[in-house]
């Protein structure tokens, strides 16, 4: 059962090599001259000021939580995706309450405006 | 069970598959400068070699050479590690795709795929999610304001469209029955494409993987104008190069994926009398549907992020999981 898997790390490994093959063929060729100027970070021409390194708004963190309740939620249909055959109508009734739970869920952030962005 | 010839099977369909990404990375990105370049009346990259096909080769060449710097600062082991990171999961995505039906070579029954795994569509749930660790810990460890902001974007972009992307795959699977992307296949030929049955799932499909690999019109991530590059702002040289691979791989990775799982994959007239025909029809329909991502890129103004956002959770999820259930009641009632 698991043997299917096997090639899937094969290709994996390979991917693997062909990753870090790359970034060192390109860490070999390519002149190393840095300077203080050179490596200090981009800020279209100008000196830059202030750490990169800020703090973020709140907005990213609330979009990735309602993903993983959401995302949890699609991880639930695949498996009843696949037998939604043979488990017909009651299958079909219990998943759709299961929905319709989240989807208060889904109307409640977005009434509260966690989806808005400005 | 697993004999010696066996792995060499494995390890040279994989080494294929992997050799193909890569060369098709290289004619995509020649194949999309020269077909904007006549969307825009242009000519386009045409002097290395015939018609320009040594392009890719020439700027391959030029990058290997060019000096890669280290912003001041950064995190030298996670920026080092975030292309690595970003290309893996684009290079292995495409390993549980058919690509025809089994053919005897030198004797040998070969399966035209690397794996048929129960799960594949879950797999490739899960890999083109991996991605987005990438492009985040290339953003945060590059110590650049653009990097970050264009890292950000992107995992907020990118995560809040897997949920209409996933979504999307459940169509096909609801009248499939299976994961596997064989069977898939298998019961497209058996009755229609599912672009024809899953119209709703396919337009959702093909605008948020646009949004999954952050192109045009989705390409707020990394908008030149406001944000010079994005996350790889400070990237140069090969480790620029390997973003930029894994941004064309993962356009014929979806384009693929897109392809069997709507169109049919390998099927196509006389498939089953010539097997051979099976993977140049992929093809074909692999090369129209990248043609179809680069026309779009050609013609649609980027979208402001706010309504990007907007557009993904409050239209395509609702939109993705009405498509999911109305497609379960209809397999169910007709059952």
């Amino acid at each position: 059962m698991l043997m299917e898997f096997l090639p899937l790390l094969i290709i994996l490994l390979l991917a693997v090599f062909i990753g870090v093959f790359v970034v060192v063929l390109g860490s070999t060729f390519g002149p190393k001259r840095p300077g203080q100027r050179k490596n200090s970070p981009y800020e279209s021409g100008m000196v830059p000021y202030g750490p990169a390194k800020r703090r973020i708004s709140v907005r990213y963190y609330l979009i990735a939580v309602l993903f993983i309740l959401f995302d949890i939620e699609v991880v639930f249909l695949v498996p009843w995706a696949v037998v939604v055959r043979q488990i017909g109508v009651p299958g079909l009734v219990f998943m759709i309450i299961f929905v319709l739970i989240l989807e208060v869920a889904h109307l409640y952030a977005w009434k509260k405006g966690a989806l808005e962005w400005d | 069970m697993i004999d010696a010839a066996l792995i060499w099977e494995w390890i040279i369909k994989s080494l294929i598959l992997i050799i193909f990404l890569t060369v098709g990375f290289m004619y995509v990105t020649v194949y999309e400068r020269r077909f904007l370049a006549r969307i825009q009346s242009r000519i386009g990259p045409n002097r290395a070699g015939p018609f320009g096909l040594l392009q890719p080769a020439a700027d391959g060449l030029k990058l290997i050479f060019k000096e890669e710097l280290i912003p001041a600062n950064a995190d030298k082991f996670i920026f080092l590690l975030a292309p690595i990171i970003t290309v893996i999961p684009a290079l292995i995505v495409l390993a549980v795709i058919p690509w025809g039906e089994a053919m005897v070579i030198f004797g040998r029954q070969v399966n035209l795929f690397i794996s048929d795994v129960n799960v594949a569509v879950v797999y490739i749930m899960a890999v083109t999610s991996i991605s987005v660790y990438g492009i985040t810990l290339a953003g945060w460890s590059s110590n650049n304001k653009y990097a970050l902001l264009g890292g950000l974007r992107a995992t907020a972009q990118m995560i809040s469209y897997e949920l209409a992307l996933g979504l999307a795959f459940m169509g096909p699977v609801v009248l499939a029955g299976s994961l596997s992307m064989v069977d898939i296949v298998r019961a497209q030929q058996s009755s229609l494409w599912y672009v024809v049955l899953q119209p709703a799932a396919f337009l959702i499909y093909f605008f948020a993987s646009i949004a999954e690999i952050n192109r045009a019109p989705f390409d707020m991530p990394e908008a030149e104008q406001e944000l010079t590059a994005g996350y790889h702002a400070e990237y140069s040289g090969m480790k620029f190069a390997l973003f930029f691979m894994a941004e064309y791989i993962k356009m014929i990775a979806i384009s693929t994926i897109g392809a069997t799982l709507f169109f049919g994959g390998f099927d196509g007239p006389f498939v089953d009398q010539i097997p051979w025909l099976g993977p140049i029809y992929l093809l074909a329909k692999v090369v129209i549907y990248l043609g179809v991502l680069i026309w779009v890129r050609a013609s649609w103004p980027r979208i402001r992020y706010d309504r990007l956002m907007q557009l993904g959770w409050k239209i395509m999820f609702p939109l993705a999981l009405l498509n999911v259930i109305i497609t379960a009641v209809v397999v169910v009632l007709v059952n």
